[in-house]
């Protein structure tokens, strides 16, 4: 177990593209730490260079205090998952969890004892005698952590290692996994597109894009103070409603004008902060359940008049699109006792103790 | 669907149809019917001219009688034929085994050029095997020529005595392998390059990761990865190589005192030239029983492998 240090890396490919642009990120030992982007963003390049698979072309990366630019692989002590599990078809279960402690020869009881174990983790005991071949997809993933966590490794990587189950199965190993590293503890780096799974796995998410790190920091964080328009709209499904707007406010009171007439006061202890900002086109942003249907009782709720244009009842919820002048594609999250029809206006109320303000130019957060 | 597998014709449709009618309407007849070539063209010439053989290899040198097993008993007493089977044997597991290691070495190669320069050697790596080797082993040949042999002016150069490449058994043995092997090594190749490029980066990944070295790597993934290409590849080219009748031809005729005879040129030999057509075909009829189980053992690891595999 170790922590693992990125110092000032770069990716670049001939032809002078850089799918890394110099990023910096400490992880701690124990910590599990997911790498979510849209793709392209350079999350497994990235991932692929702690590996060893992939040569940096600038900048360090440190395993346990050791620079490991020029170590290769197999003496990095990783162990890495591949989001098609890539598992030897020619062999066993066992011996494929085997392989990497035969390569180091460990003595054959302590395999034993070690694959039997990491089995038994993993509930796949009476599958180790099959072939990849003869398993579900769940159960090669399975296999595919269990040769990950027998060899006892600094650091964990896995490279969405969800993506090639059905949607059922995916949560069902996405607890899994959790269940794992609650157990086995090693330090651990993730890397996914989905939101969902970077939010439920991670103590800390790192968001890139581009190449670069966008925002560090606990999924809670991250959901509820996004550091830039990217982090703001990729957290959260349904995603954030942004809307153009101008501050405009005098004597310390100040207002967001809204396209259509719209005029939202910004609540008293947010005053001070977007004071800069008076009189400027800004960015007004805000989740779908901090829009909902008609609430009183607190001094941040603001009433907004909408046409909904698509109801789509969740069960649980109900999701209401629509769009204002100006802004299209926004979305308001509805108790499913609230009549709603598509066409019908009705008044929502937003909290705007929740509420977001950008600086459209820089995408960031005010 | 019946379960006799008609077609589902409606009853009422053909009151009167013919029996002619319901048998071309039956699955079974049209299978059979769209077989019909490719069941004659087996017929016509592959049973029929093995049949013949066996048919041949029952008569007497004159063709007039049946003879019963008498040139297979005339053959299994001859010195010179025990002679061809122990030549064609050496013949062809050195020529496979020889292919087999530089076709895989050729292709392991070509399979770390990069891409771009990949086609380019390829191609010229494959010119051997496209040559048609009657045409190819005349140059050899001439290489191998006692007075003007350009192979030992080399070894001249490096003060190396002259060869007697076909004049000597043992050497010319070694030619025959030589030429043998210089034509066939580029199939090997292509066919290894094949599955090396058919096995999954990521297997490589993992096994670099789970400490692999280089060779740890093409003993536990590549090898087993591509077994099964390797197997093929060798009966096939066994039998090809088994059978192996122009270079010999070509390149010493079966000489010296015939110590480099084939089963395929000696059953030229004492068939055509020797007029002894029945005697021929017996000689060729030996190679099917030793194929026969070539084949079997290594077809029963390639179904082995494919269901426990992919």
């Amino acid at each position: 177990m170790a922590q693992l240090s990125l110092r000032r890396l770069v990716k670049e490919y001939d032809g002078g593209v850089q799918a890394v642009k110099g990023i910096d990120l400490e992880i701690a030992d124990h910590e599990f730490v997911v790498l979510v982007g849209p793709s392209g963003c350079g999350k497994t390049t990235t991932l692929r260079m702690i590996a060893g698979l992939e040569e940096i072309t600038r900048g360090e990366i440190a395993i346990g205090g050791v620079v490991v630019n020029d170590i290769p692989p197999r003496d990095r002590d990783i162990a890495m998952v591949f989001q098609n599990y890539a598992l030897y078809p020619h062999m066993t279960v066992f011996d494929n969890m085997a392989f990497g402690l035969l390569l180091r020869k460990f003595p054959r009881e302590e395999i034993r004892r070690r694959v039997d174990e990491a089995a038994r983790i993993l509930d796949i005991a009476p599958l180790l005698d099959r072939k990849p071949k003869a398993l579900s997809g769940g159960q090669r993933q399975r296999v595919a952590m269990g040769r990950a966590i027998v060899r006892n490794p600094k650091v964990f990587l896995f490279d969405e290692p969800l993506s090639n189950l059905d949607a059922k199965l995916r949560v069902q190993m996405r607890t899994e996994i959790k269940k794992v590293h609650q157990t086995v503890k090693t330090t651990t780096v993730y890397v996914t597109h989905d939101q969902v799974e970077a939010m439920t796995l991670a103590d800390r998410v790192v968001v890139m894009n581009h190449g670069v790190i966008e925002q560090v920091g606990p999924p809670q964080e991250l959901y509820h103070r996004p550091a830039t328009r990217f982090v703001a709209g990729f957290i959260g499904s349904p995603a954030m409603n942004f809307i153009p707007a101008r501050l405009e406010g005098a004597s310390g009171a100040l207002n967001l004008h809204l396209p259509g007439g719209i005029v939202l006061p910004v609540p008293e202890e947010r005053t001070a902060r977007y004071a800069a900002a008076r009189g400027r086109e800004v960015l007004f942003g805000i989740r779908p359940e901090h829009l909902t249907e008609r609430r009183e009782g607190r001094a941040t709720y603001a009433e907004i008049e909408i046409v909904p244009e698509v109801i789509e009842p969740m069960g649980m919820e109900t999701l209401v699109h629509f769009h204002l002048d100006g802004a299209r594609d926004l979305c308001a999250r509805l108790d499913p006792t609230v009549p709603a029809a598509p066409g019908a206006p009705i008044t929502l109320t937003a909290d705007l103790a929740n509420m977001h303000l950008l600086d459209p130019q820089s995408g960031r957060v005010l | 669907m019946p379960a006799d597998g008609t077609l589902a014709a409606p009853v009422s449709a053909a009151p009167r149809a013919s029996s002619l009618q319901r048998l071309a309407r039956r699955r079974t007849t049209i299978a059979f019917v769209m077989t019909l070539p490719l069941i004659a063209v087996i017929a016509g010439l592959v049973a029929y001219p093995a049949g013949y053989a066996v048919y041949l290899s029952m008569l007497n040198r004159r063709m007039d009688a049946f003879a019963g097993f008498l040139n297979y008993e005339i053959l299994v007493e001859s010195e010179t034929f025990w002679l061809v089977v122990w030549q064609s044997c050496l013949f062809a597991v050195t020529a496979v085994v020889l292919k087999a290691l530089i076709g895989f070495w050729l292709a392991h190669m070509l399979h770390h050029i990069p891409a771009k320069g990949q086609r380019k050697w390829r191609g010229m790596l494959l010119v051997p095997w496209v040559i048609p080797p009657a045409l190819s082993t005349l140059g050899w040949w001439w290489m191998f020529d006692p007075t003007y042999s350009s192979i030992n002016w080399l070894l001249a150069v490096v003060a190396v005595p002259p060869v007697p490449w076909l004049g000597e058994p043992w050497w010319a043995r070694a030619s025959v392998i030589i030429v043998n092997v210089w034509y066939g090594a580029p199939f090997f190749m292509i066919m290894y390059l094949a599955a090396l490029k058919s096995v999954p980066e990521q297997l490589y990944e993992a096994a670099a990761i789970d400490g692999a070295t280089a060779w740890q790597r093409l003993r536990y993934v590549t090898l087993p990865m591509m077994r099964n290409i390797i197997s093929i590849t060798v009966l096939f080219s066994l039998i090809v190589t088994f059978a192996n009748y122009d270079i010999v031809r070509v390149l010493t005729n079966g000489g010296p005192r015939d110590l480099t005879h084939l089963f395929a040129t000696y059953a030229f030999q004492v068939g055509i030239l020797s007029g002894n057509i029945p005697r021929g075909a017996a000689v060729s009829l030996f190679m099917l029983p030793l194929l026969a189980v070539f084949a079997f053992f290594i077809l029963r690891g390639v179904t082995r492998r494919n269901r426990e595999m992919a």
